[in-house]
Formats: C-alpha cells, structure tokens, sequence
C-alpha cells in the first residue's frame, strides 16, 4: 500500500545522503519534497504541514553544516518523526472478566464493515480460539443481515439479528451471547454519514447500550482528505479505540491511516488485505513505519515464515544452495512453502532491500501455474540436472506442461542465473540485499532484451 | 531464522521474475476477442458450478469463453416474489420513503448539500471581500483545492493556469479570482453527461468500479428514475461474488418494480448479465443495469473477468449504451488510479460520484474530468431512492470551494 511512498522518500534521502554539505536550500527542497509525497499519498493538509514544521523545528537544532554527514542527520529526523505518526502498539486484546468482551464497528458507508465484522469474527475464533456472536444491527442496507449471515456461516460464527431497531438488536443480541455463552460480541452497524446527526446519534446509543469494550472505526485506505473529518466526527461520538484500516491491497497510498492516528491518536489496529475472510491482520504500526522507509517488515516475513515454512528444509535448500546444488526440485519444494505464506506481492512488500522495479511489480498469483507445470512435467533426473533437457525433452515439457518451448526455455535460463546468484547470497551472512538488488536488475535488462525480441 | 528468510527471498525473486516474464509473454498471445456468434454459457442454474471459494483460492481467473450445452433457464426473479425474510428488512428504509411525497422533485445540489454546507463551510470564506490578491490568498486557495482532493498535480495546474490569467486580464481583487476558478473549474468539467439509450437494441448500462463505492445502490435508485421516465427495466444481478449482494439488488427491483435476473453465487457474471439481456430482449424491456462485483483495479484476474462481462454484456441484442464508473467522494488521489485502469478496460463512458452529501468534496472528480475526459453524469446525495441526481458543475464547484 505503501509503496509509492517508500519510492519517494527513497529519492529524497538517496539525494540528501550524497551531500558533504547542506544548505538551507538544500533542506527546503528535501521538505517540499517529502510535503508533496505526503499529500500525494492522501495525508490530511493539516497533519503534513505539522509533521514539515516539526522535522524543520528539529532541524533547526542540528548545526548541519558542521555535521560530517547531513544528510543522515535530516534522514534520520524524518525517521523519528515519521515513527511519532505512525507509531503506537500493537493491539493486544483484552478480554473482559465477564463475558463477553463487547466490539462496536462503525464507519461510513462501503467502508467494509459487514465484511470486516465476519472478518474479525473468524479471526477471534482461528487465532484466539475464542467463540464470538455477530450481531446484525445494520437494518438500512438491504441485505446487509443476510450479507453477514453468509459470512458468519463461512467462518462458522453464529449471527444475531431481528427487524426491530438497532438498539433493540443490540441488546437482544447481547442478551444471546450471555445465554449462549459466547465470550465475544460483533456489533455490525450501519454505514453513516458523520454529518448525520440523527444517524449518529443512534449509533451512540447502540454503544451506550451495550457498552463496548472496543469500538474501531472502518475506514477505506482509499479515503482522502476527508478521512480526517470523519474520524474526528465519530470519536467525538463513540469513543474509538482503533482503526481497522480495510482494502489495503489496492494501490492506494494509505494517507489516511497517518493522518487518522495523528488527529485521533488512536492506532490502527486491523488491516484488512484481500477479499479471503483470513485475509485480515493485526496491524504492526512500528512495523509499517519502517516499511514505509523502504527498510522492509522482516518481523512480520520471519512470523510468517515461522509459521508455515518447515526450517528444517529451508537449512537443507540453503546448505544446497551454498554449495551450488540448489535443483528445480528444491526450487519447487520452497515454491511451495513460499505459496503457503500468502500473496506474492505482499511478500516482497516485506521484504528489505528488494529494488523497486521488484517492490512494484505486478504480481498475478495465478502466473506462478505456469512454472510449476513446467517443473512438474519434467522428469525426475531432469529437474537434477536441468543440462540434459534438449530439443525433444524441451518440447515434451512443453507440451505436458501447456506452455511452448519459449517458456520453458525462460524458465531454465532464470534458474540458471540465479544458481550463481543464490551461491553468493547464500555465502553471505547478512542479509544480501544488494547483490540480489543486482541480480534482479540484472535480469531485469535481460527479461526486457528478450521481450523486444519477441516483438513486445 | 534468517537462512529461512534467504532461502525465501531468493525463491521469491526466481518466481516474480520468471512469472513477469510468463505472464507479459503470455499476454500478447492471448485472443481478446471472443469468435463471434458463439453462444456464451447460461449457467444461472447450473447445479455443477461450485460456489465461489470465498475461503480457498483467489477468485477464478477469467476463463475462455466455452460454449455450455446445457441451457438452463434463467432464474428470473419477478419482483412479487420475494422471500418474506428478505423483504422486511427493508422496513426501517421504507418509512422513510414513504414519508416522501408522491411525486418528487429531483433535488438539486443545493437544497442537499444545504446541511453540510452549514457545518463544514467551504474552505474559501476568508479569501473573499479582501482587498488584493497575495501570497496568503494563492495558499488559501491551494489549500482549499488540496483539501477538497482534487490533488497536488491537479490544484498546481489550475493555479498556474490561474497565474497567468491574472496577468493577462488585470484581476485585483480576490472576488474576482475565485470566480475566475470557479470558471475554470466549470469548464475543465465540461462533457457529454447524457445517459443514452439506443432505440431497436437492448440497452444495457454497466456499472463498474471498487468495493464498497455504491455500485447497487446507484442501480437501485437510477432503476426507480428510468421506471419514472417510462422505461422498462431489467437488473441483472452480476456481482456474484459479494454475499447477499443479489438479494441487495432484488429488493431494490422490487421497491422501484423492475425485474431481476441473477444467478448463483460464485457464479459466472458475465452469464448472468447475458441472461439478463436475453431476458429484457424477450419481455420487450429496453434498459439493463447490470451490476458487477467490486474490485480493485490492481487484481488483473477481476479486470480480465470485467473485461469479458462487457463484451458479453454487447453481444445481439444487447448493446452497452453506457460503461458507469461508481466512484465514492470520499476517494482521495486513488481515484485517478482507478479511473484509468477501468477506463483503460472497459471503455468508461461516465462517472457516477456517490456518497457527495458527507464532508467529502469529490474533488478527485475534477481530476478524473480534467485528466481523463471522463464526464461526471450523476451524483448520489443521499440514502433515498430520489437522491441520486444528474451533475451540474457549477454546483459541484460551489460546493467543492465556496463557502455560501
């Protein structure tokens, strides 16, 4: 979501870092820049010109034309500053002595809340083991009830609701999960204007009535500069304890998950990343802070890969690789681990140090089939020894696979470059972002050659 | 942990580069067109089509048209028929519209926007009545324009065009200068904002855009207008992926009297919305407004998929009169994002700006009016059926900078 963003300020820093000396030029430039990065990416005007004044205020106390190296000094403060906005816990739930623990959605219109609620529901019973109830206090939208009622069978979560008013579902619907015994309640409310004062003032009295442990606010990451307006609105209502951040997977730039922590002072504290019901995370706001400095979110990748990747396989492929015996079919067997872990695209968004041609590249799951058709038609002894495959076995994987020569010959020439590549990154101790930052620019010149020889 | 990390990261970057490859070259051999006057699959009620996997796999990739044997019969719901269930919810929505007259009144911008206005004035109030033009009163309305979303790139334009017309035509006072905009404004908004209807065809209006924007609600309140204008209306229930998104849209029919056609969730849209059209070509009717899933315009699938629904959506006797693109005003910069890839698409004919009687300005409209071409044709005021009206850009810009 952040990508564009990581971009800019990439440029920003890169050109400040190569400066002996700074000029008060020098900074205004690097300040307007980062201004207009921000309110490209939909921060709200007011929080980015405070967030300009007080990377400016903290400069100002920095000699920068004594300091040897100024420009990490200015990086460095936008660092810290930009941590400040985004900054805050991660939500850890606490659940109520007496159950069940009360949430209260609320949000406007087509924010995502109904599809939010069944969201969160399969995420209290999956992660937290929890049994929750939904409640379906939106009676305006047509089919909103039965909306989560199919989303509540899919996560397998019970939902509550009747055709009385929502205050009276509310209540009914606490009533249900005390008798049920559920220890978690979902309130879904309508969708509201925050300028609707009879609107808002219902949904207050839903909360008043069941007096919600937490209350978060659904908001678009596509939102403008009114995301703002609206957050204030219903925190002057309802009382928020977090934002849950919804559609993020788009290329939105995700302004307003900044200016909504920054004017509320609440966190977000839920994104929501694809249409899957257990596409939905606790959001890390530290995390993403780095992620927007282009430093990657290796926390969440080493989570991630904990939890589906088997180590002991992956220190096998990695002696292998080292030892420059990594075949297609360890290549394979990783493929596998790596599909386990979610979205490509969203990998590589984690990932430190990637280039950006890499970090922003379109990535279609679905055109992954292709190569592991391909690996998969070949035989054993070839997928060992990829030197073996000559015309005819290239044109039996080929057919077998329902590809043409031309692909698996695409595929074989990029295992073949990366064979050395993998030897050197794996011989590395650290993490070698920039050989694999080469590696790919490398190969990306190659891909492009190719690809107008082909006509494109 | 970190030879984990490196094994990954080395796997992931053969697998994004080989894939990049695979797919660019892939795509330039792919047939866009489908072979003319082969029959599209009416699998509305087809018993084999699973439901959509919503917990399992990302949503089918577009497939090729493959002509179905089977021709089921189009599940068509007539509006009388509605599961009292499903019909009651409607209650809390239908005392307010019966709390309306009889006839209505289209309202217009400014009666709507009247209550908003009054709490969150235009941003401009300050600006007016000074006595000359500096450098606060260039902020002021940059900040205005920024704040109402239309963009960095967009207000810096304007404001350079702006510039130079001060010069040229010797404007002192800031009275002058905004008025001067709000000319400017008016006319980068300038286009073609008829919805049209061809006569002899099936018309079908598609409606398209991300999650979330208002797509079936617009079609349930632009199905009561073209039922007041006479027409008879066909819904075509093509999100097939949102749950109870169909029954959303049948309630809408029913409550305005207009039919609807829909299919089984997860099922194919473009089948439906073929059906639909079928179905309106049988019974005379001359309008289909086919729904489709929201979807982000980055996942390629969904756009192929939505590539697809609109060529089916034009094969005899339908014909795509209008391509709506739904867009909520409260979109920032995305919106322009958005706009091109759907444009680029499916052909968008008109915009759609919805959810404009919040705090939002819909100032990305502009933007999208300026930058693409893209007419704004309608704008959604409010909740009721009657709030959906047509654009009138001297408003909009009233509302987008005035504070009166």
């Amino acid at each position: 979501m952040f990508e564009s963003l990581t971009d800019r300020f990439d440029t920003v820093f890169t050109r400040l870092r190569g400066r002996g000396r700074l000029t008060e030029a020098d900074v205004d430039e690097a300040l307007r820049e980062i201004r207009l990065a921000l309110l490209q990416a939909d921060v709200n005007l007011k929080v980015v010109r405070d967030f300009v004044a007080r990377v400016r205020d903290a400069l100002v106390g920095i000699d920068l034309s004594t300091s040897l190296t100024p420009g990490q000094q200015v990086v460095k403060v936008v660092h810290d500053e930009l941590r400040q906005i985004l900054g805050g816990e991660t939500l850890k739930v606490t659940y109520a002595s007496r159950p069940p623990t009360v949430i209260l959605l609320a949000g406007l219109q087509g924010a995502g809340k109904t599809t939010t609620a069944g969201k969160l529901a399969a995420w209290f019973k999956k992660r937290e083991g929890r049994n929750p109830l939904l409640v379906g206090a939106d009676l305006q939208r047509p089919a909103a009830v039965e909306q989560l009622k199919v989303l509540g069978a899919q996560a397998g979560v019970p939902v509550f609701s009747e055709q009385s008013d929502p205050v009276t579902v509310a209540k009914k619907g606490l009533a249900e999960a005390i008798r049920l015994g559920r220890d978690v309640l979902i309130v879904d409310t309508a969708g509201r204007l925050s300028i609707d004062a009879e609107l808002m003032d219902e949904v207050r009295r839903v909360s008043e009535t069941v007096e919600p442990h937490y209350t978060f606010l659904v908001i678009d990451a596509m939102t403008g500069q009114d995301a703002v307006a609206t957050a204030e609105a219903f925190h002057r209502t309802l009382e928020l304890d977090g934002v849950i951040l919804t559609k993020i997977d788009g290329d939105a730039r995700g302004g307003a998950a900044l200016s909504v922590k920054e004017v509320v002072g609440r966190p977000i504290v839920f994104a929501s990343t694809g249409e899957k019901q257990d596409e939905f995370e606790l959001f890390h706001p530290d995390r993403m802070a780095d992620r927007i400095l282009g430093m990657g979110d290796v926390l969440t990748l080493i989570e991630k890969a904990e939890a589906h990747v088997d180590a002991a396989g992956a220190e096998e492929a990695m002696a292998r690789m080292q030892e420059g015996r990594f075949s297609l079919e360890d290549f394979l067997d990783q493929m596998q681990q790596v599909k386990k872990m979610g979205s490509l695209s969203g990998l590589v968004g984690m990932m430190p140090g990637l280039p950006k041609e890499l970090r922003n590249a379109e990535i279609d799951d679905n055109a992954l089939g292709p190569i592991e058709a391909i690996i998969r038609s070949m035989t054993p002894q070839e997928r060992r020894d990829p030197s073996i495959i000559n015309g005819s076995r290239r044109l039996r994987i080929a057919k077998g696979s329902g590809t043409t020569t031309t692909d698996v010959n695409a595929l074989l020439d990029r295992f073949k470059q990366m064979q050395v590549y993998m030897r050197q990154m794996a011989g590395m101790s650290g993490l070698g972002g920039r050989v694999a930052r080469s590696a790919v620019r490398r190969n990306n010149k190659k891909a492009a050659k190719k690809s107008k020889k082909r006509g494109r | 942990m970190l030879t984990l990390i490196i094994v990954l990261i080395v796997v992931a970057v053969v697998l994004l580069s080989t894939a990049t490859f695979l797919v660019t070259g892939r795509r330039r051999g792919r047939r866009l067109e489908a072979p003319p006057g082969r029959p599209p699959a009416p699998p509305v009620t087809r018993p084999t089509q699973p439901p959509r996997p919503t917990e399992a796999g990302p949503r089918a990739p577009p497939q090729p048209e493959i002509a179905e044997p089977a021709v089921a019969e189009p599940a068509v719901t007539e509006p009388a028929v509605a599961e009292p269930e499903v019909a009651e919810p409607e209650a809390a929505e239908l005392e307010v519209l019966e709390g309306e007259p009889e006839v209505l009144e289209r309202p217009r911008f400014r009666d709507r926007l009247g209550k908003a206005r009054n709490l969150f004035s235009g941003y401009l109030t300050s600006v007016r009545g000074r006595e000359k033009i500096d450098a606060t009163t260039w902020d002021e309305l940059e900040e205005a324009l920024i704040l109402a979303d239309v963009g960095v790139d967009a207000t810096a334009k304007m404001l350079d065009d702006l510039r130079s017309r001060v010069r040229k035509e010797g404007l002192t006072t800031p009275d002058a200068l905004v008025d001067a905009l709000k000319g400017d404004m008016v006319s980068l908004l300038e286009g073609d904002r008829e919805l049209h209807l061809q006569s002899g065809v099936t018309n079908v209006w598609l409606f398209v855009g991300v999650n979330g924007v208002g797509k079936t609600t617009t079609i349930g309140k632009l199905g009561q207008r073209a039922r007041r204008d006479g027409h008879s209306v066909v819904m075509a229930a093509g999100d097939t992926f949102r749950a109870a998104a169909a029954d959303q849209l049948a309630m809408w029919a029913e409550r305005v009297d207009a039919e609807v056609v829909r299919g089984n969730e997860g099922g194919d849209p473009g089948a439906v919305i073929f059906d639909a059209v079928q179905h309106a070509a049988a019974k005379k009717a001359d309008l289909v407004l086919a729904d489709t899933a929201g979807r982000l315009h980055t996942k390629v699938n969904l756009m192929e998929e939505l590539k697809k629904v609109r060529r089916v959506a034009g094969r005899e006797p339908g014909h795509v009169s209008e391509v709506l693109l739904v867009i909520d005003a409260t979109t920032g910069q995305n919106g322009l994002v958005q706009a091109k890839q759907f444009a680029d698409a499916v052909e968008v004919t008109g915009v759609v700006l919805t959810k404009l009687d919040g705090t939002a300005k819909g100032g990305i409209a502009l933007a999208i009016a300026s930058e693409l071409g893209i007419p704004i044709k309608l704008v959604g005021l409010g909740e009721g059926a009657e709030d959906l009206v047509d654009f009138d850009a001297v408003e909009f810009v009233d509302a987008l900078i005035d504070a009166d």
